[in-house]
């Protein structure tokens, strides 16, 4: 019988990773995701967790230990955020070229300077060109699945690349809600053991990995990084749909609230989401016509059922926690990239709002539907917009 | 110039190298070095003087490469192809037969 219990997201994140029964874990502890590998450390510890557990001298060293077993053909795992995910950014990119399925719990926190520990996405949205997959989870609940989910992806044949899986600082991370925690067999037949076909060490068949490419063979390495994520848009939906077959808790790459005659569409990824119903649920009563989605998916970026959403809106609304200097929000180039070459599009604003753990209240979105509502009525508007700045302090 | 014994290994690589992209770029073949040419960063190169050599064999165990195969005889014979120009054979040989002399190439 599965367990209904209640617990943090980061304790969601390291129960996800002993269902998994990953081989190796190699973690270092960093605000605010610090706890996945002290419960992990102590899984291993109790026994509960066979598994190697490799304590490393930095967030470089973890993922470079990940590669290392993961290339030896065994499930790997670790969890990081922010200045740690930042120094594991070179190995990042080794671990999609080399097409290893290390999946990685992310827990959403601002990058410096500043130091700020709280929850923003720019780590996570920064390492969005490596090739990884990302996925971001709403509540506790969604990080203990998104996990299992993202290994069952990752370790597809068709798909094989790393993922992580983001969680909001604080937001999530040290806030306990009821999470279910699956069976160890349900799990077990759902991910199964993981088997490499390509990459591991077998003395009677020697292999080069990490090889140097000429100009001659480079460009189509990183081809098949492409590729892979191509793929991996419909092993994706597979994967939800097994799940949702599976554990009765359904996932959409792109989940719609309310948006069959939104006339404005609030898009938004991770904790927001919840916060962002809410708000749409207000709306309504006030006549309205508002919708939200979230992003369950971030990359591979799901541009049909973007292009789908767009359809049902007038404005979209962008909500996003990170910033791509002089041009917005990073879903703002990514939606404007989707939506660019259709004839009949929606007014796309940007709202750059929440970063280094702000609370996003109603009063903000007021602030963001106020805007969205110009471009609604053929207005002049701005389209990137920093909701909730004191502009008195500057 | 005596024919390198690697002239097989290096048609079978050639050969059985194949040109299709494996996930994760793996080379899945042993020997792709043998296909890849490492002369061609070579800076100096050995000069063999035949005269002075007495066929001590130093250079041809001591090249790290190895780029130094022996002919019939038992003379060296340099594969310029994957000399890297490190200047050991030249270091080693005890009658100064191997001179390290600038690649005008």
């Amino acid at each position: 019988m599965p367990i209904r219990t209640v617990m943090k997201a980061n304790e969601a994140a390291a129960w996800a990773a002993k269902l998994a029964k990953p081989k190796v874990i190699a973690a270092f502890p960093i605000t605010p995701s610090t706890l996945v590998p002290e419960k992990i450390s102590e899984f291993v510890a109790n026994g509960e967790l066979d598994a190697e557990f490799i304590k490393v001298e930095s967030e470089h060293s973890a993922i470079s230990a990940c590669v290392g077993a993961s290339a030896a053909g065994v499930r790997t795992f670790t969890a990081t955020a922010s200045q740690g995910l930042a120094l594991m950014h070179e190995v990042i990119f080794i671990a999609a070229g080399m097409r290893l399925p290390i999946v990685v719990a992310v827990g959403n926190r601002a990058l410096s300077a500043p130091i700020n520990i709280w929850n923003d996405w720019q780590d996570s949205i920064s390492e969005r060109d490596t090739g990884w997959l990302q996925f971001y989870a709403e509540n506790n609940q969604e990080a203990l699945d998104l996990i299992l989910i993202a290994f069952k992806v990752a370790e597809d044949e068709r798909v094989l690349l790393p993922a992580m899986v983001g969680f909001d600082a604080f937001i999530l991370t040290h806030t306990v809600e009821p999470v279910e925690i699956p069976d160890q067999e349900a799990v077990d037949e759902f991910l199964g053991e993981y088997e490499p076909k390509y990459a591991y060490l077998d003395p009677a068949k020697p292999i080069t990995q990490g090889t140097l490419a000429f100009p001659a063979h480079y460009m189509e390495a990183r081809y098949t990084v492409w590729e892979a994520n191509e793929n991996a848009k419909k092993v994706i939906d597979e994967v939800f749909a097994e799940f949702e077959k599976r554990f009765g808790r359904k996932y959409q790459k792109v989940e719609e609230y309310r948006t069959d005659d939104a006339e404005i569409i609030f898009v938004t990824m991770g904790s927001l989401a919840g916060t962002v119903k809410e708000y749409v649920d207000h709306l309504r009563e006030q006549g309205v016509r508002a919708g939200a989605a979230k992003l369950t998916v971030y990359r591979p970026f799901p541009t049909e059922e973007v292009r789908e959403l767009a359809k049902k809106a007038k404005v979209i609304a962008l909500l996003e926690k990170n910033v791509t200097f002089s041009v917005g929000g990073a879903l703002f180039q990514d939606f404007s990239r989707a939506l660019v070459n259709l004839d009949e599009r929606p007014k796309v604003v940007d709202f750059i709002l929440g970063l280094g753990g702000r609370d996003v209240t109603f009063k903000d979105l007021d602030e963001a539907l106020e805007i969205a509502q110009k471009a609604l009525n053929g207005e002049e508007f701005d389209e990137v917009n920093w909701i909730g700045l004191r502009k008195e302090i500057l | 110039m005596a024919e390198s014994p690697f002239k097989a290994d290096i048609e079978r690589v050639q050969k059985e190298y194949s040109e299709k992209m494996t996930p994760g770029a793996i080379a899945y073949i042993p020997g792709s070095s043998v296909v890849n040419k490492t002369g061609s960063w070579r800076v100096f190169m050995p000069e063999f003087n035949r005269d002075k050599c007495t066929r001590c064999f130093l250079c041809y165990i001591y090249c790290p490469e190895p780029a130094i195969y022996l002919d019939e005889e038992g003379y060296p014979v340099f594969d310029y192809d994957y000399c890297k120009g490190c200047g050991i054979c030249a270091n080693e040989c005890p009658v100064d037969a191997i001179v390290m002399v600038r690649e005008t190439k």
